[in-house]
Formats: structure tokens, C-alpha cells, sequence
């Protein structure tokens, strides 16, 4: 159990995947202008790291592993993930047609975020059980989520603050982006 | 099998990949039929962007119906309740221009406005009951008539046959409901008043220190 509950806080704090291993940034950029779009966002990443956790851990455990083609794997996990968005994408477009608007192209560039695959191989590199495989998808979701929201709310409050003019836009975005991880860089130790 | 298999890795990586693509494509292909998108979604999402007020400015009987002749090409600036932010809203919907609001449709008010009926100077005649499209006024032949405020939706439409005038449109009290939260004033003027040394210098600039 306790297992579990180290993954979950290693994933979402200490080794969070957007501010400490710098995977999955163009989400991040891109996507925080408002707080609505951020958290939809947050919605449709989690569901799909999630489940493309789960999928390529069966795809490595069942299908790559006994044939011995673990070499494959990139490309394998690439069209898991592939698969898993565009099911995410007909599954938002049916239950909510709202979101899928707000989400837009960003719905479909999940596919490229980098944070999915990383976790993908992550998982197979550490030789996470199936349940552990799908808390680290489960976490590294909520991290992902957690600091998307963080940066979405401070961005509504950067777009009416006075900023120099050289600093306006994206650039204080970075420097914004840049502080908060030296601040997640403090969790480092806590396990 | 097996044996021709672990002989020729190559043939085993080649199935084992088009065997995922395969089981793959089944699932899009079942989940494409399973989620399947019912209707013009483009007409629902345009006639979510339309005030609702069903008040017929625009030359249609109601919101939904303009939604539709929207979708086949009509001109999308039609909408006086729904003013600039609606055409804005539909144009960045439909990936076109943001002509301005058409006059002869009417004109944009600022506040959202509420019809009210001075009641002893009804005279009962119906005529703004018939006018209404939302059936927001209730009353009878030579009866007085008042309008079921939570219904009316401000269209002006009532105001034109009164043939006494007294249908007022007064301007709607902020509610719980539709109260908004303020977002802080922007720039220089807010980073003056929060911060005491800055205002002490905007002072000495203006020379009202002494």
C-alpha cells in the first residue's frame, strides 16, 4: 500500500513530469491562457495517460515481451497511443461537444505529447506491475493536471498585472513556468 | 508456428504489428459507429451562441430557426439582443469576418432590460399579449395586463402596439444570479494604488506632494 502511495506522490510532486523531467511542455504553454480550457485539458489527459498506461503495459507484457520484440516497443507504444487519443477524441465529441470545441487541435496533439510516451516507456524500463503501471499513468496525470491548472490560474492574473513590455506574453509565461519549477524542485527528497 | 517464429524474428515483428494495427483499426472502426455524432452538431452549437430570446428581430420565428439559416449561408449579423459579442462569437465559430450589427434589424442596447406595464394605465386590448413571443404577458380582454418578469426577455416587441404607451423597459437589477465578479483593473493604475511608494512618487510627478 505504501508502495502505491509513493508512486502516486512521486509522480505528481517530487518527479513531476512537466516541471521536473520537462516532458509534455507544449501542453502546458499552449494550453493555459484560461483556466476552463486548462481544466478540460486536465480531463482529457488524464483519461487518456490513464489508459495508454494501462494499454502499452499489455501490449509489452503480452504481446511484445514472449515473441522477444521489446525492441519494438517505441513504435508500439506510439500507435497505443495513437489509437487511445483518437478513441478519447470520438468519446468527447459524443459525451460533450462543448469540450471538444474549447479543446479544439489540442485534443488531437495529446498524441504528441511527449509526457504520454515518456510515461509509456518509464513504466517498462522500471518494470512496473499492471497495477503500478496504471498508478504512474493515473499520477503523472494528476501531476500534469495539478501544475496546468497552477499555470493557467497565474496566467489569467499575468494577462491584466503590469509587465514591462519586453516581458509581455509568452515570455513571462517562461519565467513564470521557470520559478515554479525551481519551486517543485524542493519537493526533491520528500521520498 | 512457433518454431517459424523464434526462427525469423522478422516475421514475428511484421504479425505481431500488423496483428495490433488490425486489432487497432477494429476498435476505432466499433467505437466510430458506437459514438456516432447525431444531427448538425454546427446548428445546435450556433443556436447555443444565440440569446434565446426568441424575439424574431432578425426576420425568423425564433432563435433556432435562424441557427438553421445560418448554417446554409445567411448573413450572421441579424441579432440585435445578442449585439457585437454574439456576431463575434459566430463569426470566430464559423471561421468568417465579423461583419457589424445590421441596423435595420434594430439596434444594441448596453443593459439587459426587463418590460414592465404601468397597470392603471392598461386598457386591456391584448395587442402586446399577441406581440409577445415568449407569452411573457398574462391577462385577458379589458383586463389589465402584466408581464411574468422571470419569462420576458427584453425584446422590445411588446412596446410598439401598446396604443396607450404604457409599457415601460426598465433596465434589469443585478441578481445573485447574474452577479460577476470584476476582474482587477488593469495595469498602471492598480500597480500605483496598491504600491505606497509609487504613489508617493505619482504625487511628487504631479506636484500635489506638499
Amino acid at each position: 500500500m505504501t508502495d502505491f502511495a509513493v508512486i502516486l506522490l512521486s509522480t505528481i510532486l517530487v518527479n513531476n513530469f512537466v516541471l521536473v523531467q520537462f516532458l509534455g511542455l507544449c501542453p502546458f504553454m499552449g494550453v493555459s491562457n484560461k483556466l476552463e480550457t486548462a481544466i478540460g485539458m486536465s480531463g482529457a489527459t488524464t483519461f487518456v495517460l490513464t489508459l495508454a498506461s494501462i494499454c502499452s503495459y499489455l501490449v509489452h507484457n503480452y504481446i511484445l515481451a514472449p515473441l522477444e520484440l521489446e525492441y519494438l516497443r517505441t513504435i508500439a507504444f506510439i500507435l497505443v497511443i495513437a489509437v487511445v487519443v483518437q478513441f478519447a477524441k470520438m468519446f468527447i465529441e459524443k459525451t460533450s461537444p462543448l469540450l471538444y470545441r474549447v479543446l479544439g487541435v489540442f485534443l488531437p496533439l495529446i498524441t504528441t505529447n511527449c509526457a504520454v510516451l515518456g510515461v509509456a516507456l518509464q513504466n517498462t524500463t522500471k518494470a512496473h506491475s499492471f497495477l503500478e503501471s496504471t498508478l504512474f499513468g493515473f499520477g503523472a496525470a494528476l501531476g500534469f493536471s495539478l501544475v496546468l491548472v497552477l499555470f493557467s490560474a497565474m496566467r489569467e492574473r499575468l494577462a491584466v498585472a503590469d509587465v514591462p513590455t519586453p516581458f509581455k506574453g509568452a515570455a513571462i509565461g517562461m519565467i513564470t513556468a521557470g520559478l515554479m519549477s525551481l519551486a517543485f524542485m524542493g519537493f526533491s527528497g520528500l521520498a | 508456428m512457433i518454431e517459424l517464429l523464434t526462427q525469423h524474428p522478422i516475421i514475428a515483428a511484421l504479425l505481431a504489428l500488423v496483428s495490433l494495427s488490425l486489432l487497432f483499426g477494429g476498435v476505432l472502426g466499433f467505437a466510430a459507429v458506437r459514438f456516432k455524432v447525431e444531427g448538425d452538431p454546427i446548428v445546435d452549437q450556433i443556436d447555443a451562441l444565440l440569446p434565446q430570446t426568441q424575439c424574431g428581430q432578425c426576420g425568423h420565428p425564433g432563435c433556432r430557426p435562424y441557427a438553421q439559416s445560418i448554417a446554409n449561408g445567411e448573413a450572421i449579423n441579424k441579432c440585435p439582443p445578442g449585439g457585437q459579442s454574439t456576431i463575434n462569437a459566430i463569426a470566430d465559430l464559423l471561421d468568417v469576418e465579423a461583419p457589424t450589427l445590421d441596423a435595420e434589424h434594430g439596434e444594441e442596447s448596453d443593459v439587459a432590460t426587463v418590460a414592465f406595464i404601468r397597470e392603471d394605465e392598461c386598457i386591456g386590448c391584448t395587442k402586446c399579449i399577441q406581440a409577445c413571443p415568449m407569452d411573457a404577458i398574462l391577462g385577458a380582454a379589458k383586463q389589465m395586463h402584466t408581464v411574468i418578469a422571470d419569462e420576458c426577455t427584453g425584446c422590445d416587441l411588446c412596446v410598439e402596439p401598446c396604443p396607450v404607451d404604457c409599457i415601460d423597459m426598465v433596465p434589469l437589477a443585478t441578481s445573485i444570479a447574474d452577479w460577476k465578479w470584476e476582474l482587477p483593473p488593469s495595469s498602471k493604475e492598480q500597480a500605483i494604488s496598491l504600491i505606497v511608494t509609487d504613489q508617493r512618487g505619482q504625487l511628487e510627478h504631479t506636484g500635489e506632494a506638499a
